[in-house]
């Protein structure tokens, strides 16, 4: 499903390297996890294949399902199946939530040549995903993101990616934020969308969430590379003994 | 040469190209006095302070430059899905064969060419009177070089609640149109109108409308100035209100070389409500100027200035809005917002916003910005697979909504709408290519 291969990244303004050659093979119907202590390329990873501005990469690939990711406008990439739950989920004055979602799944919908949904059908689907996730009508209703608690943020990210129906979907610290009940919600909306069809990249700081999460493969990643890869034990080992160990034992 | 002979001159100058006004009676007194204004002002000039960031010399010129006609291609005309009454004017001048039966319940319509020649008339309160008002502090000369030359216009009193809306509909026709338009429009106590109006009306549009709502009254006024890339205008919206009464007015413009739109609202009764707004969009050779002063002379009245610009290509915007408190004027609720989205750095927004208040206890704020489109909403937008224009486009909406907002009618909101996505849909390919 997605391929890294000797990803590298800097930023585009200075001279500041993040990413160090990333190698990364996630097959359909996976979950694997990244974590990694702070500044280690978590957060960019998930940015640059999304396409955010503001990095470039000098070297490595990125391919979906082999279509190279990186050479995509980031609507592209979307429409090729790519989904980034955000960490910081931006607010949007002025923009419904639900015309936001509508015309999201409508563009999507156009790029790959299907028919654009009526806003009925839209409705009556729109309302019985945003109900697993407890978003009441009047969520729905406000600007995107605005006066949302960060619980509510997290949520509606995950709504957004039950609606647009993704096939590889990259979670950034999606827990950071959210109390225990909010994180189980958030979890079993992430658990109802996993499929053989569908994988997910789950980028996170603590193991707590990926006891809902459960992950096929964990990635501890440093200094822009990833430097251990594991079975879920290896989340519970950083839960116990903190990063130092394994950044010792890897040198 | 002195100022003031220089003034005299392009007067002079700007006069001699002006039709000879025919009529007696009270008409003829009133462009008497209106003349005697203009003669005593003169033109405007770059150092005049309202005038600074727009140069009048296009509207002080005394032919109108050429302007092409846009081709609208298949679009709809606006406000055509909404029930109303139709009154065209062709370059200025009354239609009646391609206007509807002036005829309509609530509502009295005159041309003011016929209501000149009678003895008394109910306009003769009204025609020039609000003009000559709101001359002061601030000079509007082509007000009153309107209220002298005007070659038509519309004389409407509303005594009940009409059946529909009013459209005034304008259609320019010769590329070297000079038109001058006066109207007024008395709103009886309790009474309601809806006026619609669209263009382009000219080459070079003067016009002035003079509204007066008397106590209770509602006037809710919306207007699509015309796209003519190359069109200049210069209007002017004179309003007094009474208590509890209610005034809207909302303007869309997008294109056209030159436009200023003033306004002058006066609340000279307790509780009346005034709101005020505009979109503007502008690509390229675009001037937009909101010149709005706003007076609270009675107690507990409410008032908005809601104006938005979004420019692109060196487009320009200017907003001068003012909001004067008068001593006595307490509970005044008083709101200004100006703020432009400048869509790349060639593009620039003027803008003086100023309040002047003489009573203690009054509530009032202002704001004015501008600034780029939010990089980061728009990467939002485009990882959900929005692509850039139409996520730009959305924002682009997102940032005119509260000016929208003011539109009262949902059906006309949902029109003024679809024109700015048709406008950004156009003029974001343009970029592309």
């Amino acid at each position: 499903m997605l391929e890294i291969k000797n990803l590298h990244v800097k930023l585009e303004e200075e001279d500041k390297v993040i990413l160090k050659g990333v190698d990364l093979k996630i097959g359909p119907g996976e979950v694997h996890a990244i974590m990694g202590p702070n500044g280690s390329g978590k957060s960019t990873l998930s940015y640059v294949l999304s396409g955010r501005d503001g990095y470039e990469v000098t070297d490595g690939s990125a391919t979906l399902d082999g279509q190279e990711l990186l050479e995509m406008e980031p609507e592209e990439r979307a429409a090729a199946g790519l989904f980034l739950a955000f960490q910081y989920p931006v607010e949007i004055p002025g923009v419904g939530n639900m015309t936001f979602l509508r015309t999201a799944v409508n563009a999507q919908r156009k790029a790959r040549g299907e028919e654009e949904l009526s806003a009925g059908d839209f409705l009556k689907v729109v309302r019985e995903k945003a109900k697993a996730l407890k978003i009441d009508a009047e969520m729905l209703k406000r600007p995107v993101n605005v006066g949302f608690s960060g619980g509510e943020k997290k949520r509606n990210e995950i709504l957004q990616m039950a609606m647009l129906e993704p096939r590889m979907c990259i979670l950034d610290e999606t827990d950071s934020g959210l109390d225990v009940d909010a994180m189980k919600l958030v979890s079993d909306g992430v658990n109802a969308l996993r499929s053989e069809g569908r994988s997910f990249l789950v980028i996170t700081h603590y193991q707590r969430l990926l006891d809902h999460i459960k992950p096929d493969v964990v990635h501890i990643m440093a200094a822009g590379r990833i430097i251990k890869t594991g079975g879920p034990e290896l989340a519970l080992e950083v839960e116990t003994n903190g990063y130092a160990d394994i950044l010792g034992e890897v040198g | 040469m002195a100022l003031a002979s220089v003034k005299e001159t392009a007067l002079a100058a700007r006069l001699a190209c002006l039709p000879m006004q025919d009529g007696a009676g009270w008409l003829a007194v009133a462009r008497t006095q209106a003349l005697a204004r203009l003669t005593a002002m003169g033109l405007p000039a770059k150092r005049d302070e309202y005038w600074r960031y727009t140069d009048p010399a296009t509207l002080n010129a005394p032919e109108a430059a050429p302007a092409a006609r846009f081709d609208p291609g298949d679009e709809a005309p606006a406000f055509d899905g909404i029930d109303r009454l139709k009154i065209v004017f062709v370059d200025g001048v009354f239609d009646a064969g391609a206007s509807d039966d002036l005829a309509m319940a609530g509502v009295e319509i005159e041309r003011l060419s016929r209501a000149g020649s009678v003895d008394i008339h109910w306009a003769q309160g009204l025609y020039g009177v609000l003009e000559a008002r709101g001359q002061s502090p601030v000079q509007r000369p082509f007000a009153a070089l309107n209220t002298a030359y005007a070659t038509d216009g519309l004389l409407i009193r509303v005594t009940g609640q009409a059946a529909r809306p009013i459209a005034l509909i304008y259609v320019h026709k010769s590329e070297t149109s000079d038109a001058i338009l006066h109207h007024c429009i008395k709103v009886e106590a309790g009474a309601e109108l809806t006026l619609l109006e669209s263009g382009p009306a000219a080459a070079r549009f003067t016009k002035v409308v003079e509204v007066e709502v008397a106590d209770g009254g509602r006037f809710h006024h919306i207007r699509v100035q015309g796209r003519d890339h190359e069109r200049r205008a210069a209007t002017h919206l004179f309003a007094r209100l009474g208590a509890d009464a209610l005034f809207k007015s909302f303007t869309l413009t997008a294109n056209g070389r030159l436009t200023r739109n003033e306004a002058v609202i006066e609340l000279t009764g307790r509780d009346a409500r005034a709101h005020v707004a505009g979109a503007a969009v502008g690509d390229g050779d675009f001037h937009h100027d909101d010149t709005v002063f706003v007076t609270h002379a009675a107690e507990a009245c409410e008032s908005r200035q809601v104006f938005k610009k979004v420019l692109k290509n060196g487009a320009t915007g200017v907003f001068q809005g003012k909001i004067l408190v008068k001593p006595g004027a307490q509970k005044t609720d008083g709101y200004q917002i100006s703020q432009s989205l400048l869509l790349d750095e060639d593009s620039q927004f003027l803008a003086k916003p100023e309040l002047e208040i003489y009573a203690d206890d009054v509530k009032c704020s202002h704001g004015s910005t501008s600034g780029a489109i939010d990089e980061t909403a728009l990467f939002y937008l485009q990882s959900r697979g929005v692509p850039r224009a139409a996520a730009q486009a959305l924002l682009v909406l997102a940032f005119l909504a509260e000016a929208i907002d003011e539109v009262e009618d949902e059906a006309i909101a949902e029109d003024i709408r679809g024109r700015l996505e048709g406008w950004l849909a156009r003029h974001a390919a343009k970029a592309q290519a």
